[in-house]
């Protein structure tokens, strides 16, 4: 009998282990097997969301039949009929800027998530949204038109653009603080309250703006508050969709910087990446999606945060290179499915849509908090 | 063989709000390719600044560092990442990725703005997860990945970026022991095989001491010490720069001691491994080894059928280590009570 407790020295013998020298590495196979499975998602994800869009024109307060649409889409339909008007005038802008809107946010909520490392970080939780909503108030105030009176056909493409422009920096002016914050403090839920809070001090502000007006005005503006597609006529989406694209289209040249990101900031610079810069650029991207989408939708909640996380656990995987086109056809395809789900026949008439948003998206935030124990984005 | 990173009286420090605090000055040192480099320090001496200040991740306060012979402020972003990598000390928390994914990160800086690897890209990939041994881990998702193996990982990154320059600030900091020599064994493979140029800061002063070509020591006033690690023990800079009040670092078995001896005198005689145990068990007790049983209070001696000692308190003898424990400690007793009388 030894008394030497023989396994003591046994940690400081253990020599490194190499990999078995029989094992096969097939790189290319590995990243083969995991496309095949990105590659359905996004066949899926398309195929889902040319159906929902379709059923966003055929469906509504007066079912259209697809012939008819089809009818009105080639011309063929007089101009005049019934049928074409509610078509091209109404339905089809409206399932455009659903699918703009969707596309938009989920794309800023993943430009977020990604940029702060904070896997709840989206334009509405953080208050960009509401920051927007101040750019938006202060315009329509100091123009001084009436509170409503955007929302009306009389807008014209300059008072967009202004609108747009007002609402962005709104955005940037709730987003630059939460930035800093989120920086300097690395706890997600810290910056998570203060973003809430910036986000409620803001709203704050804005309820007091808005007070003084006019009963219509207030009923308008809190119709916008609801959150809408169907306020966007062609006029608007000639603004809304130049911009809604330059946002997506930042996005989509930023997939490589944003995947060097997920290794945080300091591997990212190490990597040769400008931190500085990338953060600018994605602040100003994320601020312009999330503006462009509020001053003409309202502030439409929870697809932001909730879309990349499905487009994630879809796809199993962080890689922007399909996590990017994957939030694109989910957020757009999310918010068709919103709108129809607004439109159904209740005794309530139209269904707010951030009432539709927050259903879908609470039990996400719900989810990914309970498992963020375990971690979206920590090991 | 010209030096693969150089520095010329360097100053490193914080710069903040227009003031710059210097905490380490005049650094003269070079490594060479295929050198394996430990930077060694107490913590808060200035060892990561250095390391991020080499990185070209903070600026130089004073002074210049050089990449094969190129002064790093004249560099690109790019040019610089395509010479040095590095790997932190912060676990990194991707998400859902397979390994070999983030070690195709590395090629970041060698790929144009789309971020597609070409086929040379990816045999670089291959190479670099096969030159750290993790072939078998390579298709796992990173989340499943143990720290060591994580560890593992970012370390093939680092090499997929191909640099002359390898710096890695407490890679096995939060690691546990074997993970720390298997980590530390494969650098010191990778800087002779690859002919990379290696630098690694770590608290962990018996592995740095063993595996280490040369090391680089900044002592309590912040003056480096440069050389072989037998070179440093031998003019006694190591134990200068880690003994404290209550502990002294003995050069010869390269272990720290606790200096308090306030019972006495014990002697471990007899042979084989048990007799340095012994000897240990002891000094954690509070005893000072004697070279002789005379004047010892406790004496031990050790056999093949285990430990015998001869105490104050009476004699006694076991077969585990604990035991002996138990029984220093009443003696220890015994000695405290006759010293109160």
């Amino acid at each position: 009998m030894s008394i030497w407790p023989s396994g003591f020295l046994m940690a400081f013998n253990h020599q490194e282990q190499r990999g078995s020298g029989n094992y096969d590495l097939d790189i290319p196979a590995m990243a083969a097997s995991m496309r095949t499975r990105h590659t359905l998602v996004l066949a899926l994800a398309l195929f889902l969301l040319l159906v929902a869009f379709v059923a966003a024109i055929c469906l509504g307060s007066t079912a259209i039949p697809l012939q008819s649409v089809i009818g009105a889409l080639s011309g063929q339909l007089a101009n005049g009929n019934p049928d074409f008007d509610i078509v091209l005038s109404i339905r089809l802008p409206r399932a455009i800027t659903a699918c703009l809107a969707g596309a938009a946010l989920s794309v800023a909520g993943l430009q977020m998530q990604t940029l702060m490392r904070n896997p709840l970080a989206d334009p509405f939780v953080l208050g960009i949204t509401s920051g927007a909503s101040l750019g938006v108030a202060l315009v329509v105030l100091a123009s001084g038109s009436t509170i409503g009176a955007f929302l009306s056909s009389g807008m014209g493409l300059g008072g967009g653009f202004a609108i747009v422009g007002a609402a962005t920096l709104g955005g940037l002016l709730v987003l630059v603080p939460v930035l800093a914050i989120s920086v300097r403090l690395q706890n997600p839920s810290t910056v998570l309250i203060f973003g809430l809070m910036t986000g409620y001090a803001v709203s704050a502000f804005v309820t007091l703006l808005v007070a003084g007006a006019r009963p219509d005005q207030l009923e308008r503006w809190i119709a916008w508050g609801f959150g809408s597609f169907s306020a966007v006529t062609w006029t608007e989406l000639q603004v809304l969709a130049p911009v809604a694209m330059l946002g997506l289209v930042v996005a989509c040249v930023s997939i490589k910087p944003l995947n060097a990101l997920l290794l945080g900031e300091n591997y990212a610079r190490s990597m040769g990446l400008n931190t500085r810069a990338m953060r600018l650029v994605t602040m100003a991207a994320a601020s312009m999606l999330a503006g462009v989408v509020t001053a003409f939708c309202g502030p439409i909640g929870f697809l932001g945060v909730a879309v990349p996380h499905m487009a994630r656990a879809m796809l199993k995987s962080s890689d922007h290179r399909v996590l990017v086109p994957a939030t694109i056809l989910l957020g757009a395809l999310t918010a068709l499915l919103a709108q129809l789900v607004s439109l159904l026949p209740t005794n309530l008439g139209v269904l707010p849509l951030n009432a539709v948003t927050a259903l879908i998206g609470a039990p996400v935030v719900v989810f990914v908090i309970l498992r963020s124990r375990n971690g979206v984005f920590a090991g | 063989m010209s030096a693969s990173l150089q520095t010329h009286d360097l100053a490193v420090g914080y710069r903040s709000h227009g003031k710059s605090r210097t905490v380490l000055r005049n650094i003269n040192v070079q490594v060479s390719p295929g050198e394996l480099v430990c930077l060694l320090g107490v913590n808060g001496i200035g060892k990561s600044t250095l390391m991020r200040t080499l990185a070209g991740m903070e600026p130089a306060l004073g002074g210049s560092v050089a990449i094969n012979g190129a002064d790093i402020t004249r560099m690109s972003q790019y040019d610089l990442a395509r010479s040095v990598a590095v790997v932190l000390t912060e676990r990194v928390a991707v998400g859902s990725m397979p390994a070999f994914k983030l070690v195709e990160l590395g090629r970041y800086p060698h790929v144009g703005w789309s971020g597609l690897l070409s086929d040379e890209d990816r045999a670089i990939v291959r190479d670099a997860v096969i030159a750290v041994g993790a072939e078998h881990l390579a298709h796992r998702e990173i989340n499943e990945l143990s720290d060591g193996e994580r560890q593992r990982i970012m370390i093939a990154r680092a090499l997929a970026q191909r640099p002359a320059v390898l710096l890695l600030d407490e890679p096995a900091a939060f690691l546990d022991v074997s993970a720390r020599v298997e980590i530390v064994a494969t650098l010191r493979r990778l800087a002779r095989e690859r002919n990379v140029a290696v630098v690694l800061s770590s608290h962990d002063l018996d592995l740095s001491l063993r595996m280490a070509d040369t090391i680089w020591l900044i002592d309590g006033a912040g003056r480096m010490h440069i050389g072989a690690p037998e070179d440093l023990l031998a003019d006694g800079s190591i134990s200068a720069a880690f003994s404290g009040p209550n502990i002294a670092f003995s050069a010869g078995d390269r272990t720290f001691k606790i200096r308090e001896h306030p019972y006495g005198k014990a002697f471990v005689g007899g042979t084989g491994e048990g007799v340095s145990m012994a000897r240990t068990v002891l000094e954690r007790e509070g005893f000072e080894i004697a070279h002789s049983p005379e004047g010892a209070l406790v004496v031990v001696a050790i056999d093949a059928s285990g430990w015998h000692a001869r105490g104050r308190a009476g004699n006694g003898s076991g077969t585990r280590f604990a035991e002996l424990a138990r029984f220093v400690r009443e003696e220890t007793g015994v000695i405290a009570m006759e010293a109160q009388q």
